[in-house]
């Protein structure tokens, strides 16, 4: 197969940035789309010039660190699946591609493809967990929770925190990831003691971090690479609404980065 | 030297309380005085740091990733082992330790396995607390699996997912300690060297992976939590970025390095497509529990369409060769026997450099018995991951897998504490040596990492503390701590400017892995590890005068990262085969050729091997010095492990 790609090229969050146009030839069919940078990449390595940086780790869709957009889409055109998941089959000899690191205030440019998501750690610091110290944990079958109600936290609970919802939304907004944190431990007993603050403060430090607001696009979940569902946003409003009312105290946000 | 693994005496399931009991303390106020490094945010570091920082510890905490929660912890697909017996099916504690000490082939340490069992129960308790959303009954009580062909049902899990949802909850733990200000986190941040003062471990030089810049931290405990070093073999499951430097910084600074020769090869991953292959996908064992494992009977059908191959042409090797566990023997014994068939030109796939390397698994007569739908419930997910990853359906045609690097039991030497050879440096997770013997089971190493991060190290830290008490300052300007930072410096420099520059890092990773992966892998020789001692020696040689570098070093620079792992590798690669060549018995995952039953399974020689090997860095990476720990059983007697 021959590609011809245009690669964002931006050495710091201060540089302009460009497309760089590269040409891959003879790319297998069954690489994954990252095999085919790194194949690129080691190339420019031995002509000495300066690879693409791009995030990734795992290489199995379950870290969220890989992410790219792909012709405008956020992790290319595969549904459910993350960039390194997806396979060069996608794609058909002789097209031409765009790439392009995920673009949001809330996630400034490190380099080329890269860029920083230390947003998404300072909002579940903000709240997304359950105080427990350890050690003091009664025994596990002491609280039974109806299967269903489980199986419903872990749908929500399966997010990555790749940050492809907020690249896939018009509006930029991270609705869809802290509604998938506030969600999984808003619908687990373990969750409720801390539930109405939890989304408030969480909801505070997503909206300190220059993310746009969800106008109910839907493009999250369609990019989403684990299929977390919307109706979980709705879910968070709602229990957002709820303490807003019950509780007069502000919540006080860190300053983003 | 005296290697003292500190254990406790007594009976065995006392010994942890006893040890407990008699351990010094920290006063609550006092805590807050003592400057404690945390490298590494999988199970065992996140879970270490977040308990720590709930003490009062000052916490200081690093991982390379762009986030705590990406630690490759989170890959980790089957479940968690406990000794709950929730399934009344005759559980126990001790029958958890039992077949751990069995399962690594005798060649662990009683006592850290004891504690490891006893203490499974805890980890589910606190997991659950923390909202991780296991599997649960429709009573909604919790479900356990039986796994890697275990006799009880003991393994919690959530979906194939286990390891992420339980690397979420320390992660969440250690956010709330982050916000609480008694953890400082740095991301993106690599430990280059350890810092020694006066015998005692105190500190790190590190360098920021988006600055470049390279500094010091010191502290008075350090602990590693670094995970693995599969990733010598360059093809691994393992994540891109897992690597050995932390370890091998440590190693070189003094800590002893155990059992490096013990590495798991896991039976079940998706082959190799394509020299340009960067890592392999492991599939969960759980499909040997309804997939048939099958090579053509003859060499002429290798090419041919599977489904068309008739029965009798075909041959079940797993079930021939092992009536009693037929696909179900352990991962060990599974993946020796995929590399002899395909030796013998019987493996199936596509050429890879001329070879063709898989065998299938074939799920048509499961599908046929128990319907496709009850298929879909149970590997849906995974057989939608391999048909992303290959193109083929494992509905319609079987699955092509080959065993794959996976995990390494060896690691550095800690005694029951968890303590390496230097003092104030505390080894957990898959980095120390401590649990598993020559053989992990499977779901058991999520079980440690945690076991150490939770429960073991905070406590055993406190007693280090509380006995060596008052600790000089050392600051940045230390002799000991400029040099340090000197020699990571003066590293560096040298990557960036090798003589006869040519070849990017990874051309030698390749290189390096392929000679590990076929004289250091499922089966060994005498004759193939010296060569490999060889061979290693001189790519390493030819790396440090051709590697390419791009970019410089104070700014984002994959490359440079790559280059120093990628360095860290050569020298353990070449430890590694020593070992293997050192330890003339087959046990667990190391199989010597040379040391087999009749019948081609591996002989343990007790009376000769019954030991950890410590290796001592001499200061010459070829002339590593042994150290030996002897192992005695007291309570589950060393036998031939059979599973004809
Ligand atoms: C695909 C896969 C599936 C698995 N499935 C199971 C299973 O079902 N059950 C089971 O029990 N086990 C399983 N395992 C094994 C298990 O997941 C690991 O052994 C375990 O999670 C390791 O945890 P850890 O905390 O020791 O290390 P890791 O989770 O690997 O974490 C290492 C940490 O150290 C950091 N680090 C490393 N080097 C440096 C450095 N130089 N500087 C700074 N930071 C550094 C990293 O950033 C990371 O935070 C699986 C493993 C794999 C690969
Ligand atoms: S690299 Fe981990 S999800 Fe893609």
């Amino acid at each position: 197969m021959y590609l011809i790609l245009h690669i964002w090229r931006q050495q710091g969050p201060r540089d302009k940035g460009h497309f760089e146009r590269h040409e891959a030839r003879d790319v297998s069919e069954h690489m994954s789309f990252l095999e085919m940078l790194d194949v690129i990449n080691e190339q420019l390595i031995e002509a000495g010039k300066d690879p693409i940086a791009f995030d990734h780790d795992c290489r199995e869709g379950i870290c969220g660190m890989c992410g790219m957009v792909v012709n405008g889409e956020a992790h290319g055109p595969q549904r459910q699946t993350t960039t390194c998941q997806l396979h060069m089959r996608q794609f058909q000899n002789g097209d031409e591609l765009w790439i392009e690191p995920w673009r949001a205030s809330g996630f400034p440019i490190i380099k080329d493809l890269s860029v920083d998501r230390s947003a998404f750690d300072r909002i579940i610091q903000a709240g997304g967990y359950v105080s427990i110290r350890t050690g003091s944990a009664p025994d596990a079958n002491e609280i039974p929770i109806p299967k269903g109600v489980s199986d419903h936290a872990m749908d929500a609970a399966a997010c990555i925190g790749c940050g492809a919802c907020v690249a896939a939304c018009p509006n930029a907004s991270a609705s869809l990831f802290v509604a998938a944190k506030v969600s999984h431990l808003g619908l687990l007993p373990q969750g409720q003691a801390e539930r109405p603050d939890r989304v408030r403060k969480m909801v505070a430090q997503m909206d300190a971090e220059q993310f746009g607001a969800c106008t109910n696009h839907a493009e999250c979940e369609a990019a989403c690479p684990k299929g977390i569902s919307i109706s979980f946003i709705a879910r968070m409003n709602r229990d957002h609404l709820k303490s807003m009312i019950a509780s007069s105290d502000d919540v006080e946000a860190r300053p983003a980065k | 030297m005296n290697l003292d693994a500190r254990e406790p005496s007594g009976p065995i399931e006392d010994r942890w309380t006893q040890h407990k009991a008699s351990s010094k303390l920290v006063a609550p106020a006092n805590r807050r005085k003592y400057k404690v490094i945390v490298v590494g945010t999988g199970l065992a570091g996140g879970a270490a740091a977040a308990t720590l920082g709930e003490l009062g510890y000052k916490v200081q905490c690093f991982c390379f990733q762009d986030s705590p929660r990406r630690a490759h912890s989170i890959a980790a697909q089957g479940g968690i082992n406990a000794a709950k017996n929730y399934q009344n099916d005759g559980d126990s504690v001790y029958r958890l330790f039992y077949d751990t000490v069995k399962g690594g082939d005798f060649r662990s340490r009683e006592s850290n396995v004891y504690r490891l069992s006893e203490l499974s129960v805890s980890i589910i308790d606190q997991a659950v607390a923390q909202g991780v959303p296991f599997a649960r009954e429709y009573g909604g009580l919790l479900a356990n699996r039986s796994f890697g062909g275990a006799q009880v049902s003991r393994t919690f899990y959530a979906r194939g997912q286990t390891g992420q949802q339980l690397l979420l909850g320390a992660y969440s733990a250690l956010a709330r300690q982050i916000e609480a200000g008694t953890v400082d986190m740095h991301p993106r941040t690599e430990m280059l060297d350890l810092i020694v003062v006066d015998g005692k471990a105190r500190g790190i030089v590190t360098r920021h992976l988006v600055t470049g810049k390279v500094e010091a931290h010191v502290a008075d405990v350090v602990i590693l939590c670094t995970g693995g070093y599969g990733n010598v073999f360059f093809l691994s499951t393992n994540a891109q970025g897992s690597n050995c430097t932390a370890a091998w910084r440590a190693h070189r600074r003094g800590a002893l390095f155990a059992n490096p020769c013990y590495t798991q090869i896991h039976p079940t991953c998706i082959p190799q497509s394509g020299s340009y292959q960067s890592k392999l996908t492991l599939m969960s064992e759980s499909l040997r529990n309804d997939g048939r494992v099958w090579v053509p009977r003859n060499e002429e059908d290798v090419g041919k369409d599977p489904t068309k191959i008739p029965e009798q042409d075909r041959y079940y090797y797993l079930e021939e060769r092992y009536p009693a566990f037929g696909n179900l023997v352990p991962r060990d014994v599974a993946s020796r026997n995929a590399l002899y068939v395909t030796n013998d030109g019987l493996g199936i796939g596509p050429e890879v450099d001329g070879e063709r390397r898989g065998v299938y698994l074939d799920f048509a007569d499961a599908i046929n018995r128990l319907g496709e739908q009850t298929i879909r419930e149970r590997y849906g997910n995974l057989f939608e991951m391999y048909e992303r990853i290959t193109g083929d359906s494992p509905y319609q045609t079987p699955m092509r897998i080959y065993p794959a690097t996976h995990y390494t039991m060896g690691g550095l030497w800690v005694d029951y504490n968890l303590m390496s050879t230097i003092d104030g440096l505390f080894v957990g997770g898959e980095a120390n040596f401590s649990d598993h013997g020559a053989n992990r089971l499977g779901a058991s190493a999520l079980m440690q990492g945690l076991a150490d991060g939770y429960f073991v190290l905070p406590f055993t830290i406190g007693n280090y503390l509380g006995t060596e008490r008052n600790f000089d300052g050392v600051s940045e300007d230390h002799p000991d701590v400029r040099a340090a930072v000197d020699d990571v410096n003066s590293r560096i420099s040298s990557l960036l400017s090798a003589p006869k520059a040519k070849h990017a890092p990874q051309w030698f990773h390749r290189k390096l892995g392929s000679i590990i992966w076929h004289q250091c892998g499922m089966s060994r020789n005498g004759e193939g590890l010296s060569q490999a001692i060889d061979d290693i020696r001189e790519l390493r040689e030819q790396f440090h005068r051709e590697v390419k570098v791009t970019g410089g070093e104070g700014e984002f620079n994959q490359t440079l990262e790559r280059a120093g792992r990628v360095a860290d590798f050569m020298e353990l690669g070449e430890l590694m085969c020593r070992d293997a060549l050192d330890r003339a018995e087959s046990c667990g995952g190391h199989f010597r050729e040379e040391h087999q039953t009749e019948d081609g399974e591996a002989a343990r020689r007790d009376d000769e091997f019954s030991y950890v090997a410590a290796w001592e860095f001499s200061g010459d990476p070829a002339q590593p010095t042994l150290h030996k720990e002897p192992l005695t059983f007291e309570y589950v007697k060393p036998v031939q492990r059979s599973y004809k």
